[in-house]
């Protein structure tokens, strides 16, 4: 009762640019109404030419796409193709002639990208009545009606968000949406290396790569599964180890008694300079078979001649040496996050503490600690999500492996994601690498909702301000 | 008491050098292996039998597989270009979600959030495509432009860093500013944009390394088009199977030289990394 009451206070006393569309749709007059379906008319019967006609511009052209292509589009879309690529003998040249098929590929990306415009579509129609509503408003109550020239001006002020948004969100539908939603219905096709356009069509298939992927039995759920548990096995020791380990460097750092904090500092920050690709790559020569390490260790007499550890070879040992290896570039990031935060904390927090009597340690246990952990939560959350999904530790140490015949083109030390760049680039089993995507999505969005809206800084973003 | 003092003190400082002997060394291994006289992959022995600077030399010597200046250069244009476009996409969507109040602005942070769980490269071959489509794989040049796309396209989804930074700066300034009669646009670009040197830095330096150190990216929009490799693809290339005998000690000198430039940069800068990680105002 009291929401509805609010709600009609909103309309008759509220900004007319305020109005929902839903209210522009129940309360609108009929040119309102009919903005809904032809684009800009309430707009241009109000003076508000320009505005008007850039709606009706954008209507007619998405209906002049639906007709040349778009109505086709889904059709094929639905269907993936039915014609497939034939052979033909040509008797005059005495060869086999190609005859073009469908490719399935093409009609899924021309329909998605046709149903994401009708989706904008339907977006900009609300859009155009919501305008026509708000001019309607301004027309009963007498009010000034804006034309172009204020609506550019607008953009510096009130409507200054659509303006800064514009463009960054056009970046995010074209390179991360669209692609996105492709890839999350090829999870739901048969587009594997068996199936690859042109030369052959693929269809959907509907849940039956997450039942193999999921279920008992088959060798992808028998790689499935281990995998996984690398993956979280990985990411819980790679966050944890450099997140306790960079504090307890910082702490060193930065306690009273250390001299040439400067030197230390840069010493450790030295390799976060060098890009990891450099230092990964470099390491992976290191630890090779016939790598320095190994080198040295035969040197000392603590190996035969031809004997090597098998640092990426075995295993438990590759398992190992990767999150040994990666606390080498884990640590200086969270030792200078911390440092920054250290510096950070207020002065008179301290002076407080000492005033009231508190000890060292007390006031190390119950300001700075808690204070570095409120901050570095967040960050704590984002790396581990960020670890799940390190594919460059690993693909660039271990390259995944060492192999295994166990596995469906995975190695011991795949994580999902490097398995999912094999599946896809090397292997070209689309669907199979659309179906991990989605699971390690799955994953992280479970795990991040758990635990992201419980920390301090997300409820209340201005706590420390 | 001064006794304890004194041994914390040495076994603090004692293991602080043990540690960064253990960071340094790597980098060490690094730039003894660019000087090495002799060419070749793994050896038996670590300490060089001689040292050579013609590694370096040979680097800026084109041959058909390998063009190192150029890759440079045209990391250098792509990087520039999509730490442009980038930074203002982040800037633009961090202040926005910092700063001003509207409908979307809830629903687009979590959007975003949902948006970052994906792993970044699943949707590659999806991205791949829709540039073919697009008809930018027809040539280098378009290549490189797609590439830049690429890089700075979704960046509008990681503001958390300088949407943090502007939450700190108090919102008085801003109020002051509109008493002023600033509009808002201009607060943004004559007051926020001033005050935040050290998150503005972080995020150049951030986009600006992006395409010297991915290279599947690059690697997939680029093909086998050796002359519009990036240095990353590029580099690599040295340490495959054909080439890994004669490119392995030129490999560890291309490293050191891109690394200089890189290291210089963040060094330098690293004060604004920290206050950029920290908070704009001290109290």
């Amino acid at each position: 009762m009291g929401a509805l009451k609010k709600n009609k206070l909103q309309t008759t006393s509220g900004r007319p640019s305020d109005a929902s569309v839903g209210e522009a749709i129940a309360k609108g007059n009929a040119l309102t109404k009919c903005s809904l379906f032809v684009f800009g008319l309430g707009n241009i019967l109000n003076k508000q030419i320009v505005r008007g006609l850039i709606f009706l511009a954008i209507e007619i052209a998405y209906i002049y796409y639906m007709v040349t292509f778009g109505i086709s589009a889904i059709g094929n879309f639905m269907t993936l193709g039915t014609k497939e690529q034939g052979q033909t003998y040509n008797e005059a040249l005495g060869i086999y002639e190609y005859t073009a098929g469908d490719n399935s590929m093409l009609f899924l990306l021309y329909g998605v990208i046709t149903i994401v415009l009708t989706l904008a579509i339907i977006f900009i129609a609300c859009m155009s009545a919501k305008s026509a509503y708000c001019t309607q408003l301004r027309k009963e109550r007498g009010m000034h009606i804006p034309g172009i020239k204020d609506d550019l001006l607008s953009l510096r002020e009130e409507n200054i968000h659509t303006g800064l948004l514009a463009l960054p969100i056009i970046g995010i539908i074209i390179f991360t949406i669209v692609p996105l939603i492709f890839m999350i219905l090829i999870a739901f096709t048969s587009y594997d290396h068996e199936h690859q356009p042109p030369g052959n069509l693929f269809g959907w298939v509907g849940l039956d790569n997450f039942k193999t992927m999921l279920g008992q039995g088959s060798k992808l759920a028998a790689t499935f599964w281990p995998v996984l548990g690398w993956t979280l096995i990985w990411a819980v020791f790679a966050t944890f180890s450099c997140f306790i380990l960079g504090i307890i460097l910082a702490l060193l750092i930065n306690r009273k008694g250390t001299r040439i904090k400067g030197f230390w500092r840069f010493m450790f920050v030295l390799s976060i300079a060098v890009p990891q690709f450099v230092s990964l790559l470099s390491m992976r020569t290191i630890f090779n078979a016939n790598g320095p390490v190994n080198v040295l260790l035969r040197e000392f007499g603590l190996l035969g001649a031809t004997e090597s550890i098998p640092f990426f070879t075995d295993p438990t040992l590759a398992k190992i040496t990767i999150i040994c290896i990666n606390l080498w570039i884990g640590i200086p990031f969270t030792m200078l996050s911390t440092t920054g935060i250290l510096q950070n904390i207020p002065a008179d927090l301290y002076e407080a503490a000492k005033i009231d009597g508190a000890s060292a340690f007390v006031i190390f246990r119950k300001i700075t600690i808690p204070y570095i952990v409120f901050v570095m939560t967040p960050n704590l959350i984002t790396s581990f999500t960020g670890n799940i999904n390190n594919f460059n530790v690993i693909f660039l140490l271990s390259g995944g492996g060492p192999d295994t015949l166990d596995y469906y083109y995975a190695g011991k030390t795949d994580l999902l994601v490097t398995w999912l760049y094999r599946l896809t680039i090397t292997q070209k089993d689309y669907n199979l690498g659309a179906v991990i995507g989605i699971l390690v999505f799955i994953i992280l969005a479970t795990l991040s909702l758990l635990t992201y809206r419980h920390t301090g800084s997300y409820k209340d973003e201005g706590a420390f301000q | 008491m001064k006794a304890k003092r004194f041994i914390t003190n040495t076994f603090v400082h004692i293991l602080l050098a043990i540690l960064s002997f253990i960071w340094v060394l790597p980098i060490f291994y690094v730039l003894l292996t660019s000087f090495r006289k002799e060419s070749g992959s793994y050896k038996s022995y670590i300490w060089p039998r001689g040292f050579t600077l013609d590694n370096y030399a040979n680097l800026f010597k084109p041959t058909s597989q390998i063009d190192f200046f150029r890759w440079f250069t045209n990391t250098l244009v792509i990087a520039i270009f999509s730490t442009i476009i980038a930074a203002f996409f982040v800037l633009c969507v961090s202040y926005c979600m910092s700063r001003l109040k509207f409908k979307m602005r809830k629903p687009y942070m979590n959007i975003a959030l949902i948006l970052g769980m994906f792993p970044g490269f699943m949707s590659m071959i999806a991205v791949y495509y829709i540039l073919k489509g697009l008809g930018f794989l027809e040539t280098g040049v378009l290549k490189q432009v797609a590439l830049v796309m690429v890089y700075s396209g979704g960046a509008g989804l990681g503001f958390y860093m300088a949407k943090g930074f502007f939450d700190t700066i108090p919102k008085t300034i801003d109020e002051a500013a509109y008493i002023d009669g600033a509009t808002k646009w201009d607060t943004f670009i004559h007051v926020t944009i001033p005050m935040s040197k050290p998150i503005i830095t972080y995020t150049l330096i951030t986009t600006f390394m992006g395409p010297w150190v991915d290279y599947i990216f690059a690697k997939v929009i680029m093909g086998n088009d050796t002359k519009y490799y990036t240095i990353a693809i590029g580099l690599w290339t040295m340490l495959e199977k054909e080439y890994i005998e004669t490119f392995y000690t030129q490999f560890y000198a291309g490293c050191v030289l891109i690394s200089i430039p890189i290291s210089i940069l963040f060094v330098l800068t690293q004060r604004c990394y920290v206050e950029g990680l920290s908070g704009a105002v001290k109290g």
